[in-house]
């Protein structure tokens, strides 16, 4: 007589490996794709805000500057409206790499916990994805900038 | 000056930049969020080896978008200040470059939490 524990092991084996053969595979190439489109179109329209900037008679690293700010203003715009969650859907890292990303990683959890009060919930919430990226920013600027600065004194 | 070279530009180095990150989340399994922390500490460490000023001179925005570019600013504000007042910059300069655009993002975070709900 079979063990009915070994029998169902079985079985469930046999279904894990029936649902994977379903289960539709992620489509890599077609997501490389969307991230470098998306990327690139966000990218070209800093690009723009540059030359804007520049063209209003600002110097390059100030319409830099201004450009980023510009960007955080779009993505965070977009994010309120919801519409760069849609963006993201397609985009993936393209959406999430450029600096509108950052603006939609610090204002949708913003948005989201608000409910949870303004300390724990909009404040420390804001910071939920921003936070790691400033802290080991910050560490790795630091490691980065104190070797530059004692090898080449620059 | 023209504008189609440096678009094209952005656009492709910028296009890259993001397509490296898909696939780290999608083949090597990096969670987004560790996926941005990775591109600042690289903009970090490809900014104290030089690479990254050259890399927004030639790219324009397809470098100083991408959020890379925030381990750079971050670098430079501390290597500026270094200079300028000596090892105090280590901590004074960290946030003269950033400080900008955190600034911005927190003030734009509060204005949408206050009068935007999340969708769905």
């Amino acid at each position: 007589m079979p063990d009915p524990e070994q029998a169902r092991q079985r079985e469930q084996a046999e279904f894990a490996a029936l649902a994977a053969q379903y289960h539709p595979q992620p489509p890599l190439a077609r997501n490389l794709a969307w991230a470098f489109v998306v990327g690139g179109l966000i990218c070209v329209v800093g690009q723009l805000f540059i030359f804007a900037f520049q063209a209003a008679g600002l110097t390059a690293t100030q319409a830099g500057a201004r450009a980023a700010v510009a960007l955080l203003a779009v993505g965070s715009i977009l994010t309120a409206l919801g519409v760069y969650d849609e963006i993201g859907r397609y985009g993936g890292a393209g959406a999430a790499i450029p600096i509108t990303g950052f603006a939609n990683s610090i204002v949708s959890p913003a948005m989201e916990f608000r409910t949870e009060g303004l300390v724990f919930g909009f404040a420390a919430r804001l910071f939920s994805i921003a936070g790691p990226v400033i802290t080991f920013g910050i560490l790795a600027a630091m490691g980065s900038a104190l070797v530059r600065f004692l090898l080449l004194g620059r | 000056m023209s504008f189609a070279g440096p678009l094209v530009w952005a656009f492709l180095v910028g296009g890259f930049i993001c397509l490296v990150g898909q696939v780290l989340i999608d083949v090597f399994k990096v969670p987004p969020a560790h996926t941005m922390v990775l591109f600042v500490v690289a903009g970090a460490v490809l900014a104290g080896l030089g690479l990254y000023e050259p890399l927004v001179k030639f790219a324009g925005a397809g470098a100083s978008v991408p959020i890379s570019n925030f381990g750079y600013v971050l670098t430079k504000g501390i290597l500026d200040a270094l200079q300028r007042e000596g090892w105090f910059g280590l901590l004074t300069g960290v946030f003269e470059v950033a400080g900008g655009a955190i600034a911005a993002a927190v003030v734009f975070g509060f204005f949408a939490a206050l009068f935007f709900r999340p969708k769905g």
